[in-house]
């Protein structure tokens, strides 16, 4: 056998290989979860190692909590898209008005207001706002946690996905149902012992600090409990999507 | 070294070599440009945990900013270009962090940092006249294609073993879905700003070193040397 056909045929195996390889990991990937729904994409191997790594290393870890005295004296809100009529109108009610709506997978749909969550059971965290252009705060969250929420409406067991809504059109965003239940994701409602204020999300705004600030959508009133982002925008979960944004953003 | 034949092929840089180097040469350059596009949305840096347009900043970089959120004395905005830069720097990062894994076993297991790259006593004695010649640009004395100088040992050494794994942890440092998980990676750093800001430092090193790796082959002779790298041999000339 000549040199070229024996490295031919080493080529040939090892892609043959690989790609065996691949389809096994990729199925074993889908089933445990550790594939990203924007895992499709010329970025997606990069994508993907970054949210199976994450997660197979540790699916309950905790974000990081810091004392007090590191609150940050001068948070920064980043600027919003202006506020719409419907927006105002619940703000000039001081948001006794606005309701945050759980539907989907659940066994029975529910509609909370703000007074409604504020009489369950709190939980606050004193995290970092990591933007992913660079810049973080730290402050004291207070709100629901989420998966109190998530419990009132029932979670079906083929949920896999939360998606979640901003009052702003074009902010939506999802998280795995993991993310969802992690004892740190909360629905803000308290932000430094105060009313979380509006520039900051107010009046619900949804916390998930081991993920970047886009992930913690602001004026949050609506969330689906579904098996597949499909039929969610593009179906990559995210409203970001045109801006390249990842959708794990643990990174 | 066979004087007789000045033309004789010698062999020279191995292929684990060789392949690592090119891999790692398209990483670096796509985390540089991708690096550089995000630093645009905010191009300040500050040391501790937190910092933000509300605080004082350690170091401001004289250039636009892709966010309106940052005074640069700019009167304008460039594009958002976070998007695929993001991706297109953690795509890269794999791919560097597992050339930067298979060269360093190899490298253990073929004695390739030992013969190659830690000096012997020799270069060590040697170093001030290798410093002498470099300074002097002297083309003859550092220009041995078959073998590294102190000096270059030296340097790649760093650029191994202290540079490449500074940037990478501090760029995990950055990460809150891994800093969740080992929270003293940023701790030991001082906080995720610090962590950002010595992750810039290490790539202007990384840059530094890149400037002169480069401007050193074109002195020493550029294309006997990138042939040397892709080849395996060495033209002796």
């Amino acid at each position: 056998m000549s040199n070229i056909s024996r490295r031919t045929l080493l080529a040939g195996g090892a892609i043959a290989a690989g790609t065996a390889l691949g389809a096994a990991l990729s199925k074993a990937g889908q089933r445990f979860g550790l594939v990203p729904p924007d895992a499709g994409g010329i970025y997606g191997t990069g994508e993907t190692l970054a949210y199976a790594a994450h997660r197979v290393l540790g699916r309950n870890a905790l974000a990081r909590e810091f004392p007090r005295e590191m609150i940050s004296a001068r948070p920064f809100a980043n600027a919003v898209s202006p506020h719409s009529a419907a927006f105002r109108r619940h703000q000039a009610a001081n948001f006794a008005t606005w309701r945050l709506h759980v539907h989907g997978q659940v066994t029975q749909p529910v509609t909370l207001s703000v007074a409604q969550l504020r009489a369950m059971p709190a939980s606050s965290q004193v995290t970092e706002v990591t933007c992913e252009e660079g810049w973080s705060y730290v402050a004291e969250w207070t709100g629901t946690p989420l998966a109190s929420v998530l419990a009132m409406a029932g979670v079906r067991p083929t949920s896999r996905y939360i998606v979640y809504y901003s009052s702003d059109p074009d902010w939506w965003e999802s998280i795995d149902i993991d993310e969802a239940m992690h004892p740190q994701t909360i629905v803000a409602w308290g932000m430094n012992g105060a009313d979380l204020p509006v520039p900051f999300g107010g009046p619900l705004r949804l916390r998930v600090p081991r993920q970047l600030g886009y992930k913690s959508v602001k004026f949050m009133n609506r969330i689906v409990l579904t098996d597949s982002l499909d039929g969610f925008g593009d179906g990559s979960g995210q409203s970001f999507v045109n801006d390249g944004y990842a959708w794990y953003a643990g990174i | 070294m066979p004087a007789s034949d000045p033309h004789a092929a010698t062999p020279r840089h191995s292929r684990a070599v060789r392949i690592t180097h090119w891999l790692t040469t398209i990483a670096f350059a796509a985390l540089l440009v991708s690096g550089v596009e995000v630093l645009l949305s905010h191009p300040r840096f500050y040391w501790g945990e937190v910092g933000n347009v509300n605080t004082t900043p350690l170091l401001s970089i004289p250039v636009p900013s892709s966010r309106d959120a940052v005074r640069t004395g700019y009167d304008f905005v460039l594009p958002d270009q976070n998007g695929w830069s993001r991706a297109l720097h953690f795509q890269a990062a794999w791919l560097a962090l597992i050339v930067g894994f298979f060269y360093v076993v190899i490298g253990l297991r073929t004695g390739h940092f030992r013969q190659n790259l830690i000096p012997a006593d020799r270069r060590w004695r040697a170093l001030r006249k290798d410093i002498g010649d470099h300074l002097r640009l002297d083309r003859v004395a550092m220009s041995s294609i078959t073998s590294y100088n102190g000096l270059q040992r030296l340097s790649y050494l760093a650029v191994v073993f202290v540079l490449f794994p500074l940037v990478v942890w501090t760029g995990l440092a950055m990460a809150p879905g891994f800093t969740s998980l080992v929270p003293s990676a940023v701790a030991l750093l001082g906080g995720r700003q610090s962590a950002r800001t010595l992750h810039f430092l290490g790539t202007i090193g990384l840059v530094l070193f890149t400037l002169v790796h480069v401007t050193m082959l074109i002195i020493a002779g550029f294309r006997p040397r990138v042939v040397a790298m892709i080849t395996g041999t060495a033209e002796q000339s």
